[in-house]
């Protein structure tokens, strides 16, 4: 139940959220440097979660026409087009169809670098999503993600304001859907996962740039793909996220990047807003108490 | 082309590195890369519903402690005005917070639970403890309108309670007015969460400028004079918390300063301290009181929505995200957990 390290620090979310022996904590890495940008995660979700159209638009931002994680939105695909850096490519280990790029003459070689990666809810340790949220809506499963429940939300919007990454959002649309007017955001599949499947995301990506699996174990593979890549000279490669001691206690989905956080619309050093809470609490209290006092003492001179 | 739009908010793309030109600047933009310089954080999907409710909460406070106030040293005139006062703002607070949700009909299920670590379930339950006491109270001085003859009963026993429920109003008063700089700092929203340690005072301050300001429009100057204290206080308090408030805010601080926010701000400021210098002066003039007052309410009401839209413009630029995140990584000083 709660502990010392419930509004942050390196905690397992589950337990401490009173679950007595839950499953292992499930989660996502999404190692960016095999994404091919082919969008299967995009339509998995959609088709998995039924969530409903969100823009139709050329946005001439690369190929990117879904815009952002948002209600309608649960995976997103981020391609960020840079020119190329003049050190020599490497091979990622991908499939190849004909000549490898590093075969190639140089005036052949591509002229720009293309990054692409999916984001997801993070599904944080310490979720501000949750500990916002007015009516319990929000709730943390036994595999320690952030579920809504949809039946119970409704459409406050703290929650919105509250996400370090921007995640949550409120449903504007389309007129006549059940859901419009409340949060809504990935689930990790909830209910896939209570039946023991791998979420649509992760199911459909074809080159396993999204995995799946328990937290802890996750970690560790991040952590031998990124050796693997410094290795083989990627020394841009980084995780995001898998830091139990970070800002929001590690994150359950965390990735494997090529460039900083920024460049992929990430916030460079989240924190859930609640690790100051107690000091907020403190403060309006003593406000509070102030008012009283100057209230009192204006009726206290002599009329 | 058409262009649906139901989840996302495509804003204007800028480039990483800030929108040059508009503003003129003294310092150079801040350099920064973000992704098409869409925002990272979401500003809260709210309307000025809430910062109308910022607003009339605070008001709603400070008049439940004047009338209290006012009730126990035989002010009459000054007690009417402020549970009047009261009970008018906590109506207006309440249809502007219940509008103001995705699903209306579930206003409800805001008591489901408790929830410490929600602001917004605090301030719920802190609603529902002080909204039928100031109301009881208020309904109490509506009986005591009533011709003589029918004081008689229940309405008797309704005026036989006003002053206890009253006092329990004024006493729960105060964390109405203060909690709502934790709704606001309790976020993501960069202007907002930078600026906590000071916010609740500023909105005390504003609170009780504005509610001793509604006693100076209000009451007679020869009751008005706790009001007329109450109120050059709050200003006092204000002024000077939030000039320490955007020293704390850092690089957001200068979203209280620009654009429509920035006006709201400064006029803000002078109305404040040209309504605390016109109650001061015009102590024993009743229509210099009554000016000053509602310049003290309208300077109020300027500070809670120019701090609410700086938060919104705040969370809408990636700029105020990225920058000072950017920085303590740079510096060697990430957020960690250390025991």
């Amino acid at each position: 139940m709660t502990g010392p390290n419930s509004f942050f620090g390196p905690i397992d979310p589950a337990p401490d959220a009173g679950y007595e022996d839950p499953p292992a904590r499930k989660g996502f890495f999404t190692d960016t440097s095999v994404c091919i940008g082919c969008k299967a995660c995009e339509v998995a979700c959609k088709e998995w979660n039924d969530v409903p159209e969100n823009l139709f638009a050329m946005l001439g931002t690369s190929y990117d026409n879904s815009h952002s994680l948002n209600a309608n939105q649960w995976r997103h695909v981020a391609f960020i087009e840079r020119p190329a850096e003049s050190k020599p490519l490497v091979s990622l280990g991908m499939p190849t169809v004909g000549a490898t790029p590093t075969e190639l003459p140089e005036e052949e070689k591509p002229d720009f670098r293309w990054l692409m990666s999916s984001d997801v809810c993070k599904h944080c340790t310490h979720a501000a999503c949750l500990d916002v949220c007015p009516t319990g809506s929000l709730f943390r499963s036994e595999f320690g993600t952030v579920v809504v429940q949809d039946d119970i939300c409704n459409g406050c919007g703290y929650c919105v304001a509250a996400c370090p990454y921007g995640v949550i959002d409120r449903r504007k649309g389309p007129e006549g859907d059940p859901k419009v007017g409340i949060a809504q955001k990935c689930t990790l599949c909830y209910d896939r996962l209570t039946d023991g499947q791998t979420p649509s995301c992760a199911q459909a990506c074809p080159t396993e740039s999204i995995q799946y699996g328990d937290v802890e174990e996750l970690r560790a593979r991040a952590e031998e793909r990124l050796a693997a890549l410094h290795e083989r000279g990627v020394s841009e490669a980084r995780l995001y996220g898998n830091d139990p001691e970070d800002g929001v206690g590690g994150t359950g989905a965390f990735f494997l990047l090529l460039d900083e956080p920024e460049v992929y619309g990430l916030p460079p050093d989240p924190v859930v807003t609640t690790k100051d809470l107690p000091e907020m609490w403190t403060r309006a209290a003593v406000a509070a108490v102030a008012m009283l006092a100057g209230a009192a003492a204006s009726f206290l001179r002599r009329r | 082309m058409t262009q649906v739009q139901h989840g996302g908010s495509p804003g204007n793309s800028r480039r990483s590195g800030g929108g040059r030109g508009g503003d003129r600047v003294m310092v150079p933009e801040a350099d920064f890369e973000s992704y098409y310089g869409r925002q990272i954080v979401k500003p809260a999907p709210w309307e000025h519903d809430i910062a109308i409710y910022l607003f009339t909460g605070g008001v709603a406070a400070g008049s439940s402690l004047l009338a209290a106030g006012a009730d126990l040293t035989g002010r009459p005139a000054l007690r009417r005005v402020a549970r009047f006062g009261s009970l008018t703002s906590l109506l207006v607070s309440v249809g502007a917070l219940v509008h103001d949700l995705g699903k209306p009909s579930r206003f409800l299920n805001m008591l489901r639970v408790a929830k410490p670590t929600s602001p917004m379930s605090v301030g719920t339950w802190i609603l529902s403890l002080h909204g039928p006491f100031a109301g009881l109270a208020a309904v109490a001085e509506i009986a005591e309108m009533l011709p003589a003859r029918w004081k008689r009963g229940p309405v008797r026993l309704l005026l036989a309670l006003g002053r206890p429920a009253g006092i329990v109003g004024a006493l729960t008063a105060p964390p109405v007015a203060a909690y709502t700089g934790v709704l606001l700092s309790d976020t993501a929203t960069p202007a907002w969460h930078s600026a906590y340690k000071e916010i609740p005072f500023v909105f005390c301050g504003s609170a009780a400028a504005a509610s001793g300001g509604l006693g100076l429009l209000g009451a007679p100057v020869a009751e008005a004079g706790p009001a007329r204290a109450f109120a050059v206080g709050g200003a006092l308090v204000e002024l000077a918390t939030e000039q320490q408030m955007e020293k704390s805010m850092g690089l957001s601080a200068e979203t209280l300063h620009q654009g429509r926010p920035g006006r709201l701000m400064k006029a803000s400021k002078a109305l404040t301290v040209a309504g605390a210098l016109g109650a001061l002066v015009g102590r024993r003039n009743r229509v210099v009181s009554a000016v000053s007052g509602a310049a003290l309410m309208v300077g109020s009401l300027c500070t809670r929505v120019g701090v609410y839209e700086a938060g919104i413009a705040s969370a809408k630029d990636p700029k105020y995200t990225v920058v000072p995140q950017r920085e303590r990584v740079d510096r060697g000083e990430p957020v960690r957990y250390r025991s």
